[in-house]
């Protein structure tokens, strides 16, 4: 596959309003836009207590929306919307592992924590990712889902998820599945713990995607086995399907196929904020174009804004250097935590970006960015924010 | 037989006490399936484990699996546990 660098014209909005989707600990919400996105209305709450992990609309139709939602009491299902949140129906099946053979310890699938529409061209498929970790998919819009590839009952995929000690405190997390936008055949997954996986026959084999990826210093750990890495989130640049960005436990790092070697590029990020981080976001056109949003990875790993000031960090030459986005943001003693499907940009021709913070702030970055103000204030704690233009 | 709802639980059946059938607790279970779909998922997991949060009684005494065998007198009452804040 040869990399096609370029700033290209792709698919804009145009006048379409900008959705904000809304994911939180205690429900779901709508942010609907103006055209200038000066003024936002909220829909919401939608499934008011309950644990929803990702929202998603489906951009193949503009109406179409997934939730992937528990309660505390109840195990996890999807809720499914035709009508952009007017009314919601429970998918008939929703992601579950196969039941175990008699004697055998089967896994339960606590909550659905990612879910990703298929390519354009393959409408009603959806996947979705799973703590503990899973991947499922559907080919009828969210309806029923089936377990997917050989992933969930691999020995040797089992060995390195691990258990629930060696996920994150809500559990193992099998996250960023991407499909190549041209081959429906070619995914990337990736795994809180477990590392980076490629498939380039339909999920039938997996190959791991791992040289490069630093793991923590200190303890003799082998960068050789993919239990050892944990990625927090992989983007594809939606015009240049040939690059890949990864917020990692360790770092930041780039990918240009056909080379299977990630690249850190945080290593130029200032010392004193560090490369670590949770949120990935890539450019809707420019690949070169990348934002994070760093936390503190020191000593007991707070995971918060680094000192107390919150602030996203922008490349544009891939990494090679970075700048401070920080203007509107509060100034000190904010100690946000950003989760890694709480930054989001729109597709507009003034891309804004979007952050939702563990404090229930929605803020907006205008100008990619560069002022950033806050549009939400008093939600319970975010999860995710999505973006669609309608 | 009489089988009592939980609040969480009401969303599917609309109502805080319902009427099913079955000679066991997973045969109540899948009737009441049958009448609101999705409810069961939500209470026993792929593994037919009833899940964490979960408490069933059986004329007062919890059950423990879903093999108990049940009488069409009896009561079943399904109860949200304790589950954080």
């Amino acid at each position: 596959m040869e990399r096609k660098s370029r700033k290209s014209a792709a698919r804009r909005p145009g006048a379409g309003r900008t959705l904000l989707l809304v994911a939180t600990r205690k429900g779901a919400w709508l942010y609907h836009g103006d055209a200038a996105r000066k003024t936002w209305r909220a829909d919401g709450p939608h499934f008011l207590g309950h644990n929803v992990s990702h929202l998603v609309l489906d951009p193949r139709d503009g109406k179409t929306l997934l939730a992937a939602a528990k309660t505390g009491h109840l195990g996890p299902t999807i809720f499914r919307s035709t009508d952009l949140g007017k009314s919601w129906k429970e998918a008939a099946r929703p992601p579950a592992f196969a039941k175990a053979a008699e004697g055998k310890e089967g896994r339960s699938v606590d909550h659905t924590f990612w879910l990703a529409p298929g390519r354009a061209q393959d409408r009603d498929v959806w996947y979705a990712g799973t703590s503990p970790q899973g991947l499922f998919r559907s080919a009828d819009g969210g309806v029923t889902w089936e377990p997917f590839s050989i992933i969930n009952d691999d020995p040797q995929f089992r060995e390195w998820m691990g258990t629930q000690q060696d996920g994150t405190p809500d559990g193992p997390k099998l996250h960023s599945i991407i499909v190549d936008p041209r081959d429906s055949r070619h995914f990337y997954i990736a795994m809180s713990g477990g590392g980076v996986h490629e498939s380039t026959d339909g999920g039938r084999t997996w190959k791991t995607l791992i040289k490069g990826m630093d793991v923590v210093e200190g303890f003799g750990f082998d960068p050789a086995k993919p239990t050892f890495h944990d990625p927090h989130c992989v983007r594809l640049c939606p015009t240049n399907p040939d690059r890949l960005y990864q917020q990692n436990h360790c770092g930041i790092y780039r990918l240009d196929r056909p080379s299977d070697t990630w690249v850190r590029i945080g290593k130029s990020m200032p010392k004193q904020v560090g490369d670590i981080g949770f949120p990935m976001v890539v450019h809707p056109r420019d690949p070169d174009t990348a934002w994070v949003f760093p936390m503190d990875g020191t000593q007991v790993w707070p995971r918060t804004s680094p000192g107390g000031k919150p602030a996203a960090y922008v490349t544009r030459n891939g990494g090679t250097t970075w700048q401070r986005l920080d203007a509107g943001l509060p100034r000190s003693q904010a100690w946000w935590t950003v989760k890694r499907q709480c930054m989001a940009a729109d597709a507009c021709d003034s891309v804004a970006l979007y952050v939702g913070n563990s404090g229930g702030e929605l803020w907006m970055g205008r100008e990619e960015g560069k002022r950033w103000s806050c549009i939400a204030q008093h939600l319970p704690e975010i999860y995710a924010v999505e973006t669609a233009q309608l | 037989m009489k089988v009592l709802i939980p609040s969480a639980l009401r969303s599917y059946t609309e109502r805080g006490e319902t009427e099913a059938s079955g000679a066991t607790l997973a045969a109540v279970l899948v009737d009441l399936e049958r009448h609101y779909p999705g409810i069961r998922f939500r209470m026993i997991d792929e593994q037919d484990r009833i899940r964490r949060h979960i408490r069933i009684f059986v004329n007062g005494e919890q059950a423990r699996d879903l093999t108990q065998p049940l009488d069409a007198k009896d009561e079943v009452i399904i109860v949200q546990a304790l589950s954080g804040g």
